[in-house]
């Protein structure tokens, strides 16, 4: 029978919070760039101008079509070089860090538009109707009408997604970023103790998200009691 | 840019040379379809067990299932890809663990990989199947029980049935993702569409050629797979619902 030995994870500590602080760091970003941008997209998608719809389907179906981990392979190897190249970067300049991080943060966008236009849809068409008569023009009725109102509605679905992005993060492990779960893999390889330190990581995952998403329940049953 | 596009690598010998660089693709593209039809025939045989015992009465079984779907829905699938392919093996019997890594690689991973992705996904389809479930009116289950029906007879002949086609459309979804999550198993060295794209770029350096190829070929997998589905979920779309007659 295997012989568990979980002494290499208390000295690794320090080193595994580095590692869950850029993962909370990717994800942050992700869910920041990924609301904003998410946003726009939907609001392109909806739009009436031929040509940003267009873009903006062409986007988030594109993305929705390709697995995560060729998107990160594709940030990760092709485009720093493609940049390089094309804006003379000096050869010491790493971009693939920063250009993995991106992808991930474009790739989410897509799923959040998703939800987002959903959301606006979601706001009865009277109310575009009403901030019209108004006299109130599209950026008004957006801003102070329809989307107050749509993120409202879309609370839950976002932090569900906010949940999956944060599993989704694990996935930079295929471009050499260390976060957390390539940090516990760093340290149960040096120490020979791959089994614990993946059990633990798996562990600390599941606590993580777990309470969160009980917490999301929570709201969920609080506001919008069903 | 001064990049030399070369489509025609493809067609040249593989560095291995009994093979070109398209059969290459093609293999990773038949393991990609084989690993995740397999795990999908998993995934719908435990969803819909594990989907269906989280709505009966039992507080025991019920509770059980939604421990199943907590668990394997609150960690990553990376994670758990290599819980099952560098841990499990460990954790077995010495004899059988042995055997295991002892066995072809190959069908070690694809063990792994397959296994892993039907759970993973399993979890998700029995959320669309108790949610199906719990959508039917309630009288369909009182109905059925106040003609003298046993209650596994009501699941067996009123409800499941109905529920079943209604799940369709959400699955049609979950079925989607398991060809793009199947490249997550790349990462454990298995060689589906993701990997070979990869090894592609070392051999050939023609970086964007092959990942432009196996692009094109996941966007391929994702329309087909919608534009079949779509069709079985209008043949199967119960009239009177939102997508039916």
């Amino acid at each position: 029978m295997y012989e568990f030995d979980w002494s290499s994870i208390p000295g690794a500590l320090p080193f595994l919070w580095d590692g869950m602080k850029i993962t909370l760091e990717i994800t942050v970003q992700a869910i920041v760039i990924g609301i904003v941008w998410g946003t726009l997209l939907a609001m392109m998608r909806l739009s009436s101008i031929k040509p940003l719809s267009w873009f903006a389907a062409g986007y988030v179906n594109l993305f929705r079509a390709v697995p995560l981990v060729m998107v990160l392979l594709w940030f990760f190897l092709i485009v720093p070089k493609f940049i390089e190249t094309l804006f003379n970067f000096p050869p010491g300049a790493d971009l693939r860090l920063s250009s993995a991080m991106m992808g991930f943060a474009l790739f989410e966008s897509a799923y959040y538009s998703e939800i987002i236009r959903a959301g606006i849809q979601s706001v009865p068409k009277g109310q575009v109707a009403a901030a019209y008569a108004l006299g109130m023009n599209y950026r008004q009725a957006m801003r102070l009408v329809i989307l107050p109102q749509a993120f409202r509605n879309m609370i839950p679905l976002l932090l569900t997604q906010a949940i999956i992005l944060f599993q989704d993060t694990s996935l930079v492990y295929v471009s050499a970023l260390a976060d957390f779960f390539g940090a516990a893999y760093k340290v149960g390889d040096r120490d020979g103790r791959l089994v614990e330190l993946l059990l633990f990581a798996g562990a600390v995952y599941f606590v993580i998200c777990f309470s969160v998403s009980r917490l999301v329940k929570h709201f969920q049953n609080k506001y919008h009691p069903a | 840019m001064n990049y030399q596009w070369n489509w025609g690598v493809f067609l040249q010998p593989s560095a291995t040379g009994d093979d070109t660089y398209l059969g290459w693709m093609l293999s990773g593209f038949k393991m990609t379809i084989t690993l995740s039809l397999s795990a999908w025939l998993i995934a719908l045989l435990l969803g819909a067990l594990v989907g269906v015992l989280r709505t009966v009465p039992n507080k025991l079984l019920a509770g059980i299932a939604t421990g199943y779907v907590e668990l394997f829905r609150n960690v990553p699938l990376l994670v758990q890809l290599f819980i099952w392919y560098f841990v499990l093996p460990e954790l077995l019997p010495a004899a059988i663990g042995t055997a295991y890594k002892q066995s072809n690689p190959v069908l070690q991973q694809f063990s792994a990989a397959m296994i892993c992705l039907g759970l993973f996904t399993s979890a998700r389809v029995a959320e669309q199947v108790r949610a199906g479930i719990n959508s039917l009116p309630k009288g369909q289950k009182n109905a059925g029980l106040a003609l003298g029906l046993t209650l596994a007879q009501t699941y067996r002949h009123v409800m499941l049935p109905m529920a079943f086609r209604l799940v369709v459309p959400p699955l049609t979804s979950e079925f989607l993702n398991i060809f793009k999550n199947s490249a997550v198993c790349s990462t454990i060295g298995l060689l589906e569409l993701a990997a070979q794209g990869r090894q592609l770029v070392d051999y050939t350096a023609q970086p964007f050629e092959s990942f432009i190829a196996v692009t094109v070929s996941y966007v391929i997998i994702n329309v087909t797979v919608m534009t079949l589905m779509h069709r079985f979920e209008r043949r199967i779309a119960v009239p009177g619902y939102i997508g039916g007659k």
